[in-house]
């Protein structure tokens, strides 16, 4: 998280690799946020094709150009993230605020989506306890919406502190740490698009 | 020691080819083990006895290593490993796969377990016509390959005749499959050997190797009906059977009323050396014991917690009742 | 620098309670870790004993069945999560930064917290035994017996609850030490130089990071299928019970290497200062850890050799699993090519890691003899597995502990524990330990299935549990005379000096017990065994240095109140969610639980530094 101040300047300490500690921690937490959006996918791959007692399937409520357009602002949402960045670095903090504000809310924008997604599923018969698709379908999409959600905050509080001069390019880690998560959340849905929904609706790729 | 044989579930006491198979792997592994135990540990306390510390000593030499010993520490063990994995993986493979399936003529036994108790159906190409289910107790023909399928009705379970075969589990939504065999002659006993609740300790049953002329008369038997009783304390039982006791509710006897099978079939209940799954002598006044409480018996069984006459105090069996229903039971032979 | 107006300032000396509240201390942490984890330990360990009175006599009556189930479980679950797993972290806590010549780790912070969450853990999980029913159904919660048809109380869900909060600490833990490790080595401390415990340490962090996960998506499906309904392992709802195993055992099995690598370790530091030689094959016995650590991940369904995977996936992983015990071998012959021909010191630490071998071999032994899936198949879930289980965990990282503690306990107090007092506790131990459990290879293999609270006595199996029970009281005896030992050397042992056993790596090399800022100044490291090296070599005027007073000012971070608030969120979330559907009240904690973690996340972003020319000052 943006941090006011810390223990003492991060660009001068002295790391045995180069990298910075606070990098690093991020990458290592990455490793297992992997790890979690694996097991996730992996149960909704394993039981992927057992519907067990009725209850719609993919082929029945997926909408492949609905989400796909979500799908295409998420992605625009990283590259936003990267422009903020840029910005940030070459000490256009306008600009930067003009980015991170955008991918926050080309995130909230695909979360609308998910939500307008999840309220069609339900009204179409597919909640969790409907069948095994149900469950795995919202709780592996829920989780990376939630992923994002926080993303979402972290990035706002990034946009409500620079409004009061608390980002500048000496602290450009602070947002370099949160453009990593926020790629990351991109990347797993990547996966989970073309897992879940192409897939899901046509197998023969 | 654990070679004791005579102990009804020791793996020692082998009756069939898979549990042989089984122990011959395990005595050939335990040789190795004890060989690499005793070469390890008599180096470990020789070092430590002859290199212990005295006063006088002055450092010893800083050596960091030998890349030939690691070289051979790491090869022979692989070599011994090499020696383990290939019966592993012959044993495992001849013990999978059945050498006559039900398909090519031999007998096929569908066990479904439940909370706590078993119940076994067959398919015997040798005796076509018979169609047999059973509770608890389980015969097989001796020198002949039996097909298991094991099926769950609620939780993990597993199937284990220690004397017979290692074990199998029995996993819900799936149905795992083994064959076992005996060319012995005789009674062995088997345990629920996966935790499934809390009379988990108490899910047993036997197992009987009879000759093949014993095996179909047996089977003719489970297959019929049962016989209406002659003396009124038997009726007088049946009738209380199959009317206020409820017991029809949850047992089957066969050619009655009672058809359900929420609890072990009772229809040869008589013919059974043992009471609630394998756990209790066939006696007259086991079988009493076990009516008046069956709690105290088997904590936890469904009977006690669910049957009216266990939780209604008002319903309660009293003593002459229980003596009819005893009465009757002993006639399901 | 913009300031916000921040209402709460950073603790500048507290002191009592409020000292250790606050602590950002990764020797304080240590401490913390290892007291806590020591009495859960205890716990446990009355619960083994309940076990195994009730197991004394066959067809007893001392314990029912529905205890009895919560018992196995819950000593299970301590045993591994609430001891083994934080005593190691008290050793990675206390030792890692001293043996890289850091003076903290690299989030000291996220260090508090994660002991402080552990504690939440540790909380949520006990409780349980007073709330209703502790989880009654294995350490390994196998589906579908968790599920609400069949489990109804609260017992599996405060499983659930207590094993995700102690993933957050464990993870938080293994970030910060991977961080630390790779990051923060004194000078000239490359990889290949740094102690065998480090590099443990490091592996185990990266098992931790990547195995947890699993595990957490395991308990998120099983909780969301006991409270929101989902189908994942409801079997009338398609749902498999080989999921779960699948999903818990590719976490499990990695988590047994987490819980003897951290072993291992310990003994690859005491041999070789007992010997007084160096490790015997240092690159052998790094690129074993490593080994292990990566082939520990493709064994997982040994614990599924009969539940019908099939043979040739039994095959395969009796093959893997055979693999993994060639390199665990070599670091056994490593150790002892490190005895041979040295100068061994017989004090305790020694003692507890020859026990150690013994016992491990053992272990490691009847582990082989489950690895050949066929003849598991009369092995697997009887008291055979008992008895492997408990010679490497046990025999295993416990001893391992055992030497460990009296091995650091100078370094940590600054006084030595009596000698002869750990040499008589050592021998009970082994000697106990011996007695309960080895008989349980025959139970296994005459029979006897595990988790069972009672037997008849017509199975023959009277006369060895009666023996085991026994076995017991060696052991309490001897845990006793150790505590006895720790609590009064704390305070009247005899005075150490900074290098008591004439050790080899830079914990040593500073004063006993350890000051504030670790070192005066940072070593610089010009080989393995550093300072061993140096002081043999009589280049000792950076020894020297750090055992005297500083001369200038040692800028050190403060300590905090985040941490604590934080884990105190996840404590009153943690009970929120197993009490989330019974009332409005287990929603508004779950809820005020997660606002507290919010809260303490920005207070301790935006925690004001400490100011240099205030705090921390030597």
């Amino acid at each position: 998280m943006a941090n006011l101040n810390t223990t003492h300047s991060e660009h001068e300490e002295h790391t045995t690799t180069g990298l910075n500690n606070r990098k690093m921690l991020m990458w290592a937490f990455l490793g297992s946020d992997c790890m979690f959006f694996a097991a996730l996918i992996a149960t909704y791959v394993i039981y992927s094709g057992q519907i067990v007692g009725g209850g719609p399937v993919p082929e029945d409520v997926f909408s492949i150009p609905v989400t796909s357009v979500s799908t295409f602002v998420l992605l625009m949402s990283s590259m936003s993230m990267v422009l903020a960045y840029s910005a940030l670095v070459r000490g256009q903090i306008k600009n930067f605020q003009i980015w991170i504000l955008s991918t926050a809310f080309l995130g909230m924008t695909f979360i609308g989506f998910q939500v307008f997604e999840f309220r069609d599923f339900v009204l179409h018969g597919l909640t969790p306890k409907t069948n095994l698709f149900g469950s795995t379908f919202f709780v592996l999409t829920g989780f990376h919406g939630a992923h994002v959600t926080l993303g979402i905050i972290w990035l706002l509080s990034l946009y409500f502190f620079s409004l009061r001069g608390g980002v500048t390019p000496e602290r450009h880690l602070d947002v370099d740490l949160a453009a990593l998560y926020w790629h990351f959340v991109d990347v797993v849905w990547i996966v989970i698009f073309t897992v879940v929904y192409l897939l899901g609706v046509f197998p023969g790729i | 020691m654990g070679c004791t044989p005579d102990h009804p579930q020791s793996t020692f006491n082998v009756a069939g080819p898979v549990a042989e198979s089984q122990l011959t792997l395990f005595y050939w592994i335990l040789a190795a083990a004890v060989f690499v135990f005793v070469i390890v540990t008599a180096i470990l306390f020789w070092a430590v006895f002859r290199y212990r510390r005295k006063v006088s000593d002055k450092d010893p030499e800083q050596i960091h290593g030998n890349t030939k010993l690691e070289i051979a520490w790491t090869i022979l063990p692989a070599i011994i490993l090499v020696f383990v994995a290939i019966p592993t993986v012959i044993t495992i493979f001849d013990n999978a796969n059945s050498p006559c399936t039900y398909e090519e003529g031999c007998l096929e036994v569908t066990v479904e377990a439940a909370q706590w108790f078993w119940n076994f159906t067959y398919k015997d190409p040798s005796n076509p016509d018979l169609e047999v289910m059973t509770s608890n107790e389980m015969r097989i023909p001796v020198d002949e390959v039996v097909n298991i399928r094991l099926t769950s009705r609620d939780v993990l379970h597993s199937f284990w005749i220690p004397n017979i075969a290692g074990k199998l589990d029995i996993v819900p939504n799936h149905v795992n499959t083994m064959w076992i065999q005996s060319n012995i002659e005789g009674e062995f006993y088997a345990q629920c050997a996966e935790f499934c609740g809390i009379a988990h300790a108490l899910m047993s049953f036997r197992v009987y190797a009879d000759s093949r002329d014993e095996f179909n008369e047996w089977m003719k038997l489970q297959a019929t009906e049962a016989s209406i009783p002659a003396e009124p304390l038997a009726l007088e039982g049946k009738k209380l059977f199959e009317g206020e006791k409820q017991c029809y509710a949850c047992h089957k006897v066969m050619g009655t009323k009672a058809r359900s099978n929420v609890g072990p079939d009772l229809t040869h209940v008589a013919s059974r050396t043992q009471l609630a799954a394998g756990i209790l002598d066939n006696t007259q006044d086991n079988l009493r014991k076990w009516l008046e409480d069956p709690e105290s018996i088997k904590p936890g069984n469904k009977m006690a917690r669910q049957a009216t006459v266990y939780t209604d105090e008002t319903k309660k069996l009293n003593d002459p009742e229980i003596s009819a229903l005893v009465a009757y039971l002993q006639t399901l032979k | 620098m913009v300031s916000i107006p921040f209402p709460v300032v950073r603790p500048l000396k507290p002191v009592g309670i409020w000292g250790w509240l606050t602590t950002i201390d990764h020797k304080k942490i240590g401490v913390l870790y290892g007291t806590t984890a020591f009495i859960l330990f205890l716990t446990g360990g009355v619960e083994a004993l309940l076990i195994r009175l009730q197991l004394a006599i066959p067809n007893n009556t001392l314990i029912a069945p529905e205890v009895y189930n919560q018992l196995f479980t819950m000593h299970g679950t301590t045993m591994i999560f609430l001891a083994i797993m934080p005593l190691g972290a008290a050793f990675f806590n206390f030792v890692i930064p001293l043996q890289i010549g850091a003076r903290d780790v690299a989030f000291p912070r996220l260090n508090a917290f994660s002991f402080w969450t552990f504690l939440a853990g540790a909380i949520i999980l006990k409780m349980s035994w007073v709330l209703g029913g502790a989880p009654n159904a294995g350490w390994f919660g196998y589906a579908p017996i968790t599920g609400k048809i069949f489990n109804l109380g609260h017992g599996i869900d405060f499983w659930i609850v207590g094993l995700q909060v102690l993933g957050v600490a464990s993870l938080a833990a293994a970030f910060n030490f991977i961080v630390t490790i790779v990051n923060m080595r004194a000078p000239g401390l490359t990889l290949m130089r740094m102690p065998i415990f480090t590099w443990m340490t490091l592996i185990t962090s990266i098992l931790l990071v990547l195995a947890f996960p699993v595990i957490t998506v395991a308990l998120i499906e099983l909780m969301f299928d006991r409270t929101f309904g989902t189908v994942f392992f409801v079997t009338s709802g398609g749902g498999d019970p080989l999921l779960w195993q699948h999903l818990f055992w590719v976490f499990g099995h990695p988590e047994v290497y987490i819980l003897i690598l951290p072993a291992m370790g310990i003994i690859s530091e005491i041999i070789p200062t007992f010997s007084r030689k160096p490790i015997f094959g240092y690159n052998v016995v790094v690129l074993s850890g490593v080994i292990i650590g990566f082939l520990g991940w493709m064994v997982w369904s040994h614990h599924m050799f009969t539940v019908g995977l099939g043979p040739i996936a039994n095959s395969i992983f009796a093959i893997t699993t055979m693999l993994i015990a060639i390199p665990t071998g070599v670091k056994i012959f490593n150790w002892i090519a490190t005895l041979w021909k040295g100068s061994i010191d017989l004090k305790s630490p020694m003692l507890y890691s020859i026990g150690f071998i013994v016992l491990f071999v053992i272990g490691g032994l009847s582990g082989t003899m489950h690895s050949s899936a066929a003849s598991d198949a009369q092995q697997q879930d009887t008291y055979f597995i008992v008895a492997h289980i408990h010679y490497v965990l046990f025999g295993g990282s416990l001893f391992a502990i055992f030497a460990g503690i009296h091995y650091w306990f100078p370094k940590v107090t600054g006084r030595l524990m009596n000698e002869l007092s750990g040499r008589i506790s050592f021998l009970l131990l082994f000697v106990g330990m011996n007695i309960t459990f080895f008989p349980m290879h025959f139970l296994g293999l005459d029979g006897m299935p595990r988790r069972t609270y009672t037997y008849s006595s017509e199975m023959g199996w009277d006369l060895w549990n009666l023996v085991a029970t026994l076995g017991v009281f060696f052991i309490i005896a001897a845990v006793l005379l150790f505590l006895h030992n720790v609590t009064r050397s704390w305070r009247k042992g005899e005075k150490a000096d900074s290098d008591p056993w004439d050790g080899r790596t830079l914990e040593w090399s500073i004063p006993s017990p350890v000051p504030e800022y670790n070192f005066v100044e940072i070593p610089i490291v010009k080989s393995r065994d550093d300072f061993w090296e140096k002081k043999r070599s009589g280049d000792t005027a950076e020894i020297e240095l750090n055992l005297r007073e500083p001369t200038g000012d040692i800028h050190l971070p403060q300590p905090s109140y985040w941490p604590a608030f934080a884990s105190l969120g996840m404590l009153i979330g943690g009970f929120g969610l197993v009490y989330l559907l019974d009332s409005m009240l287990g929603l508004l904690a779950a809820v005020v639980g997660g606002m507290i973690i919010m809260i303490s996340i920005y207070a301790w972003s935006f925690e004001p530094v400490n100011d240099p020319d205030v705090s921390g000052h030597h």
